[in-house]
C-alpha cells in the first residue's frame, strides 16, 4: 500500500517530465472551416509521432499550431511545462526551442548555406560566432552537405536544400523537430537521402512530430501514428498495428487508396 | 551657339551643384522614410498600416508643386518652421524644398518596396520566424534585404525622378537649376540653346544613374 501510493505520489509529482508537447482541447477555424476540432495529444520526450491523413485534414495545421505560426481559437498547448504564449518577446523564446522544417525547405535565398545556419544561434541566441560557425560545419557534415558551406541555396539540389534545413534547424539545439511533409517537394532520389537524416536522428533520441505520407519511414522510426481526418484525431496507433491493422473504416479507406500506387 | 554663356555672370555649375544636393539629401531621406513607411504597411500593428496606407494614398496622388508650396508658405511663413537657420541665404525654403520632396518621394519608395516584400517568398519569412527572430528581425535580416535588390530598379527611376522634380523648389526661390534657367532666358532671349544646355545637364546626371543602378540591379539578383 505504501508502496503502492509512493510510486502515485511520484508519478503525480512529475507526470509533465516526460510530456513535452501537450496539446488540450485544442480549436481552430479557417472562417466557417473548423480545421482542427477538439484535438489532444501529448508528446513524449524521445518520441516520434508520425501524423498522416488525406489532404485538408489539417495535418500542417495542426503542426503549425505548435510553434505559433497559427494562433488557435481554443484549448491549450504546452511546450516543456510552459503554456504557448500569446505573442512578443517569449512567444520568440519559446520557437526557438521548436525545430521546423517545411515541405518548400524555406532557406533563405540571399545567404549561402553556411549563413542559413548560423542566423538563428547569432541572433536568436546570441551565442559567440566562432562557436557557431564550428558547430554549423559540424551539423552540416552530418547531414552530408558539408562541402556545399559557402554556396547559395539556389545552387543546391532539393534533397541537399532540405537537409541544409534540417541542420539550420538543429542549430537552434531543439527540444523538438516538427517536419511538414518534408520529402513530399522531392525527386523520388532524393527522398531517401532526407529520411535517412531523420532516421538517424530519431535513433539519437530526438523528439519528433513528422507529417508525412512515408510509410516505410513510418514503420521504420515511429513509435506512434496519429490518423487525421476532417480535423480530427481519428486512430492512435504503434505503426505496426496501424498500417497492418487499422481499426477505423477511415483509415482502411484511406490506406487502401494510398497503397493502391 | 553658346556664347551667351558667361559663367562669370551665371554660376552654371553652383546651381547644378544644388540640385545635386537637394536630389541627394531628398534621395537620403526618402529611402529611410519610405522603408519606414513599407515596414508600417506590412506590420501586424493594424493602427501602423492603417497609417502606412493613408500615407501613401494621400501624398502620392497631390501634385508635387502643392507639396513644395505648402512647405515655404504653411511651414515656413505661417508656421515660422525655420529648420537650423545659420543666417546665409535662404536656407530655409532650402531645407524646406527638401522636407517636401522627401514627404512626397517616400510613398513612391515605400510602394516599390513593398512590391520588393512581395517577390520574398513567405516561406522565407515563416522559417524565420520559426527560428524565434522577432518581426523586426525578420524584416531586416531576411524580407528586406532581398527586397532591396529586387527593386534596385524602379529604386532608379524613382532617384531620376526624384533629380528632374527637384525642378519644382524654384517655385520657392530655390536657386538650383531651372531657377538659373528662367533667369538666363530672361536676360538673353535665346531659348532654345538655353533649354537645350539645362537639358543636356541633366541628362547628364540622370544618365550615368540609370546605366549604374541597373548594372547594380543585375549584379544584386537574388538567384531563387
Ligand atoms: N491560411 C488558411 N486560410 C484558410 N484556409 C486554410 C488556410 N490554411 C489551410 N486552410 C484550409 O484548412 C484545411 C486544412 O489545411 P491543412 O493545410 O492543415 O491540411 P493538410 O492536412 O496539411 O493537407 P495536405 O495534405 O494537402 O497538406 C484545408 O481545407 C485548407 O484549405
Ligand atoms: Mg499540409
Amino acid at each position: 500500500m505504501s508502496d503502492a501510493s509512493l510510486t502515485k505520489e511520484i508519478e503525480d509529482a512529475a507526470p509533465l517530465a516526460e510530456d513535452l508537447v501537450i496539446l488540450d482541447g485544442v480549436n481552430k477555424h479557417f472562417g466557417a472551416l473548423h480545421v482542427l476540432q477538439d484535438i489532444n495529444l501529448t508528446i513524449k520526450r524521445g518520441e516520434v509521432v508520425v501524423v498522416i491523413g488525406p489532404s485538408g485534414s489539417g495535418k500542417s495545421t495542426l503542426c503549425r499550431t505548435i510553434n505559433r505560426l497559427e494562433t488557435i481559437d481554443s484549448g491549450t498547448i504546452t511546450i516543456d511545462n510552459n503554456p504557448l504564449p500569446a505573442e512578443g518577446r517569449e512567444l520568440a523564446r519559446l520557437r526557438a526551442d521548436v525545430g521546423m522544417v517545411f515541405q518548400s525547405f524555406n532557406l533563405f535565398a540571399h545567404k549561402t548555406v553556411l549563413q542559413n545556419v548560423m542566423l538563428g544561434p547569432i541572433k536568436v541566441r546570441r551565442q559567440d560566432k566562432a562557436q557557431v560557425e564550428a558547430r554549423a560545419r559540424m551539423l552540416l557534415d552530418r547531414v552530408g552537405v558539408g562541402s556545399q558551406a559557402d554556396k547559395y541555396p539556389a545552387q543546391l539540389s532539393g534533397g541537399q536544400q532540405q537537409r541544409v534545413a534540417i541542420a539550420r534547424a538543429l542549430a537552434m539545439e531543439p527540444k523538438v523537430m516538427l517536419f511538414d511533409e518534408p520529402t513530399s517537394a522531392l525527386d523520388p532520389e532524393m527522398i531517401n537521402e532526407v529520411l535517412e537524416v531523420m532516421r538517424q536522428l530519431a535513433s539519437e533520441g530526438m523528439t519528433m512530430v513528422v507529417v508525412t505520407h512515408e510509410m516505410g519511414f513510418a514503420r521504420s522510426a515511429a513509435n506512434r501514428v496519429v490518423f487525421m481526418a476532417d480535423g480530427r484525431i481519428v486512430e492512435e496507433a504503434d505503426p505496426h498495428q496501424f498500417f497492418d491493422n487499422p481499426r477505423s473504416d477511415r483509415a482502411r479507406d484511406f490506406l487502401s487508396k494510398i497503397l493502391a500506387h | 551657339m553658346f556664347d551667351f554663356l558667361d559663367l562669370d555672370e551665371y554660376d552654371l555649375f553652383g546651381a547644378f551643384w544644388t540640385t545635386i544636393q537637394l536630389t541627394f539629401f531628398a534621395g537620403v531621406g526618402s529611402l529611410i522614410w519610405g522603408t519606414v513607411l513599407a515596414a508600417m504597411r506590412v506590420s501586424p500593428v493594424p493602427v501602423m498600416r492603417a497609417f502606412g496606407t493613408a500615407y501613401v494614398n494621400i501624398f502620392r496622388n497631390i501634385p508635387l508643386t502643392l507639396i513644395i508650396v505648402f512647405c515655404s508658405i504653411g511651414l515656413g511663413q505661417t508656421l515660422r518652421v525655420t529648420m537650423f537657420t545659420d543666417g546665409s541665404v535662404d536656407p530655409t525654403n532650402y531645407r524646406l524644398a527638401i522636407l517636401g520632396f522627401v514627404v512626397y518621394t517616400s510613398a513612391f519608395v515605400c510602394e516599390a518596396l513593398r512590391s520588393g516584400i512581395n517577390t520574398v517568398p513567405v516561406g522565407q519569412a515563416e522559417a524565420a520566424r520559426a527560428l524565434g527572430l522577432s518581426f523586426s528581425q525578420v524584416l531586416r535580416l531576411i524580407v528586406l534585404p532581398q527586397a532591396f535588390r529586387s527593386v534596385i530598379a524602379p529604386l532608379a527611376n524613382i532617384l531620376i525622378a526624384l533629380t528632374k522634380n527637384t525642378t519644382v523648389a524654384s517655385a520657392i526661390g530655390v536657386a538650383e537649376a531651372a531657377a538659373l534657367m528662367s533667369e538666363m532666358i530672361e536676360n538673353e532671349a535665346q531659348l532654345i540653346p538655353i533649354a537645350l544646355l539645362f537639358a543636356l545637364g541633366f541628362i547628364i546626371l540622370t544618365l550615368p544613374t540609370g546605366l549604374l543602378l541597373g548594372w547594380v540591379a543585375k549584379r544584386m539578383a537574388v538567384k531563387r
